[in-house]
């Protein structure tokens, strides 16, 4: 059963957003849905690039009163 | 796609210099690409165990990030070992001058090595310098 994980990164900057989205992928299954919430511009536009780079499934990107909510599936 | 290979050299021991090294060092790692760090001169007390993760700061950048959340370049580097393919070396050479023991430094740092292995293993690779 596939499972939504909230990493909430913000206050972090550049790579650090990253980095805590990559520690919550190693212990998800595949399938799984995490969204990761950024203060950070910056890991908004260096997540979703990531993600297409090493060949996780991006989902969306939207931002709300300065939080970036950045959802992908772990599909690997 | 072909990964090609990340050599950084850090030498500098300022807190900006340590930190865009730390974070290229990072995120390749976390790509897919191999990375081999070398760690020399006034880079390297940065990585004495028990030692403050102060650094000398540059500029306004420095004092900026030292004030924010931003994540420490020790963090990062010991991040690209454990979630990706990077080996971190300190220089013989500094170990030897600084009178440092591999035991002395942080774990998740290789066995100390000289510039002719560095060099070898930087023959396929990019060389990055900080």
């Amino acid at each position: 059963m596939a499972e939504k994980k909230i990493v909430d990164a913000c206050g972090s900057f550049c790579p650090g957003p990253l980095m805590e989205l990559i520690v919550a992928l190693k212990s998800s299954q595949i399938g799984d849905e995490l969204e990761v919430l950024s203060s950070d511009k910056g890991s908004a536009n260096d997540i979703p690039e990531w993600v297409r780079k090493v060949g996780h499934e991006y989902i969306s990107a939207t931002e709300a009163d300065g939080v970036w909510h950045i959802t992908i599936r772990k599909s690997k | 796609m072909t990964n090609s290979k990340i050599c950084i050299v850090v030498v500098s021991g300022t807190l900006e210099r340590l930190q865009m090294a730390a974070m290229v060092a990072s995120v390749a790692a976390v790509s897919g690409q191999e990375v081999i760090v070398f760690l020399s001169m006034n880079a390297l007390p940065h990585f004495v165990k028990g030692n403050s993760p102060e650094a000398q700061k540059e500029g306004d950048m420095g004092e900026l990030m030292a004030s924010k959340n931003v994540p420490g370049f020790n963090t990062l580097f010991e991040q690209a070992v454990e979630l990706g393919d990077a080996r971190i070396y300190p220089c013989s050479m500094a170990m030897d001058v600084l009178g440092f023991e591999q035991h002395g430094l942080e774990a998740y740092l290789s066995e100390a090595t000289g510039l002719t292995k560095f060099l070898d293993d930087a023959r396929d690779g990019q060389v990055w310098t900080f």
